[in-house]
């Protein structure tokens, strides 16, 4: 427990050292802001919810697709530039267990997206300002991004594992979690159905980030998607070990 | 402290360690010697837990390092090939990183990070970024990591790369003087190193090890080692050079350089060096030679290195 949190500390600080976390941090305030105000005119829906009010995404809407792009941006650097700096050397011959450095530099990263996610509180207030949202359907879609985010992250860790560059781990990375939006993603499955059985779509579909997300963003706080999440982030994180185990035997 | 057996590495089908087997006990110091691509680096990241080695055994202390390697990493000081570090960190901020991950934590932590600063030489450059240090501070802070728990066992890959003559030095006296206490390996191309420095020396190649030994007797495997060598003011080479190799108990004698002459007089025996040594100065003597000076040589590390270590060399040296 000591040595992730020795970690955990470290990587943070290497995120804020670096301009990675503030970029991350702005960009995301700033398209989440920019996709709120402006392209669903949160204003003029005159009831004021942070949740998707049929398929109009409002504010955890875009989240799904913001993501896409910005926390592969966060996780690229995990092991890829432990692994061209050469200081994953020093790190596992540490006495620590490898698996105390994955944790470890994945709550790192995690905390910044939550960092990031908590910044967004003004949107939160104002809603309470203007009208009288379900807080507790706001809870629920805030407890969904951060999973959905750890999800992301947790395939970027793994996709850094693999490579030295970051670009390529950026890529691969945005790549997979691509995958998991659009199989349930509605205009994809839309299409999908018209090919294939309903309960072929439906089992695609249940891989994807948008089915779980969704539910849990109307505030459905269901167990079987938090499960989804867990899983996923629980799956990566254990390739994450095998590849980087891998690494090192050659 | 450290018992290495039959330790093979393969990567793919290349086997880059093959069979390497040596143990250092507390208090010596064991240089590791042998050409780029010999599997030294490969050898240290299998001791020190890095990469699982293919075959063999690594013991560090009591603890096996494949099946218990927590308590056997923590008795390891660690300097990578290259000494790596993290570049966003601070050389303070680093140091107390990896004291913390020693399991240090307030005053111990602090102490063991000032005490490493100053053995290192650090101070002035404590609060700044390691990415921005020349490339000898960026050595010296990693290596400094690698003391700062003050480790029973230390793997040093390379310690004085980059390292200006002053440094080095420093370096040099601080092996030797921990190697009093601890169980060292520590791996150079710098062969004057190994002899300043190492109690005992391994020549590794390609992937094992071909010479183990102190460094006085691997220097008594060079060619020339017992050979006498001559020096005259003055002289005629070829002369020179054809009497004293007729001298009884000389294999032959061949010049070496003109002006001061200088010839080298090969003995039958080299426990017979001294006696050669002195049939060749009565000879000097009685032809009137302007002897300057004469002294059995006691063969170079570097030409047992290359006759070790080259392929064409090699059947003559085994010879
Ligand atoms: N991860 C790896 N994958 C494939 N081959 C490797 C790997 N690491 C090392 N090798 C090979 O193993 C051999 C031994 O390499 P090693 O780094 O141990 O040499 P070395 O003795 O340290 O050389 P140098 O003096 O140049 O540091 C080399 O031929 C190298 O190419
Ligand atoms: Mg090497």
């Amino acid at each position: 427990m000591g040595n992730i949190w020795t970690i955990t500390k470290r990587e943070l600080r290497g995120y804020f050292a670096s301009p990675v976390a503030f970029v991350f941090i702005v960009i995301f305030l700033l398209l989440a802001g920019f996709f709120t105000f402006m392209i669903a005119q949160f204003f003029k829906v005159g009831q004021a919810t942070l949740s998707q009010t049929s398929y109009s995404p409002m504010f955890f809407g875009w989240h799904p697709w913001l993501y896409l792009f910005l926390v592969p941006a966060v996780g690229m650097r995990m092991w890829s530039e432990e692994r061209r700096l050469g200081t994953i050397e020093l790190l596992l011959t540490m006495p620590i267990t490898p698996w105390q450095a994955i944790l470890g530099k994945f709550l790192a990263s995690w905390a910044v997206v939550a960092i990031a996610l908590a910044l967004t509180f003004p949107v939160w207030i104002t809603v309470n300002y203007l009208g009288n949202p379900d807080n507790g359907v706001i809870v629920g879609g805030y407890i969904g991004s951060l999973l959905m985010a750890g999800a992301y992250l947790s395939i970027t860790a793994m996709t850094s594992a693999m490579t030295r560059n970051q670009v390529v781990a950026f890529i691969v990375a945005v790549v997979i979690s691509l995958f998991l939006i659009l199989a349930g993603f509605p205009p994809v499955t839309d299409m999908l159905v018209t090919w294939a059985q309903p309960w072929i779509v439906d089992l695609i579909a249940a891989f994807s980030v948008m089915t779980h997300f969704e539910s849990i963003q109307k505030g459905v706080l269901d167990s079987r998607d938090i499960l989804y999440f867990v899983s996923v982030m629980a799956f990566c994180l254990f390739t994450t070990s095998t590849i980087i185990r891998a690494h090192r035997a050659g | 402290m450290i018992q290495v057996r039959d330790l093979k590495k393969n990567f793919g089908p290349k086997a880059a360690v093959n069979g390497v087997s040596f143990t250092v006990e507390r208090g010596e110091v064991l240089g590791f010697l042998g050409p780029n691509g010999a599997g030294k680096s490969t050898t240290m990241r299998m001791i020190t837990g890095f990469i699982p080695p293919t075959e063999g055994s690594i013991k560090i202390g009591d603890h096996d390092m494949l099946e218990n390697p927590l308590p056997a990493k923590r008795l390891i000081g660690y300097l990578p090939e290259n000494a790596p570090s993290y570049t966003d960190m601070t050389v303070a901020g680093f140091l107390g990183f990896t004291a913390e991950l020693r399991g240090m934590s307030g005053d111990a932590k602090k102490k063991a990070v000032e005490r490493v600063i100053e053995m290192c030489f650090l101070e002035n450059v404590r609060h700044q970024s390691v990415d921005t240090l020349s490339k000898g501070y960026r050595h010296r802070t990693c290596f400094a990591q690698s003391i700062i728990h003050d480790p029973d066992v230390l793997v040093l890959d390379e310690p004085t790369d980059g390292l200006d003559p002053n440094q080095k030095h420093e370096v040099r006296t601080l092996i030797r003087r921990m190697g009093e206490k601890k169980a060292i390996i520590f791996s150079t191309h710098i062969l004057e190193e190994v002899e300043a420095v190492c109690s005992r020396a391994v020549i590794i190649d390609r992937g094992k090890i071909v010479a183990n030994g102190t460094p006085r007797d691997l220097k008594m495997r060079a060619p020339t080692a017992g050979a006498v060598l001559v020096q005259f003011t003055d002289g005629n080479g070829a002369d020179v050079a054809q009497k004293v190799g007729a001298l009884p108990g000389i294999d032959r004698a061949e010049v070496v350089g003109e002006r001061p002459l200088t010839v080298r007089a090969y003995p039958h025996k080299r426990s017979a060096s001294e006696d050669t040594a002195r049939a060749i100065n009565e000879l000097a003597a009685k032809e009137r030679w302007p002897l300057q000076q004469l002294h059995v040589e006691e063969g170079r590390l570097d030409e047992v290195f290359r006759s070790i270590t080259l392929p064409d060399t090699k059947k003559e040296a085994t010879k």
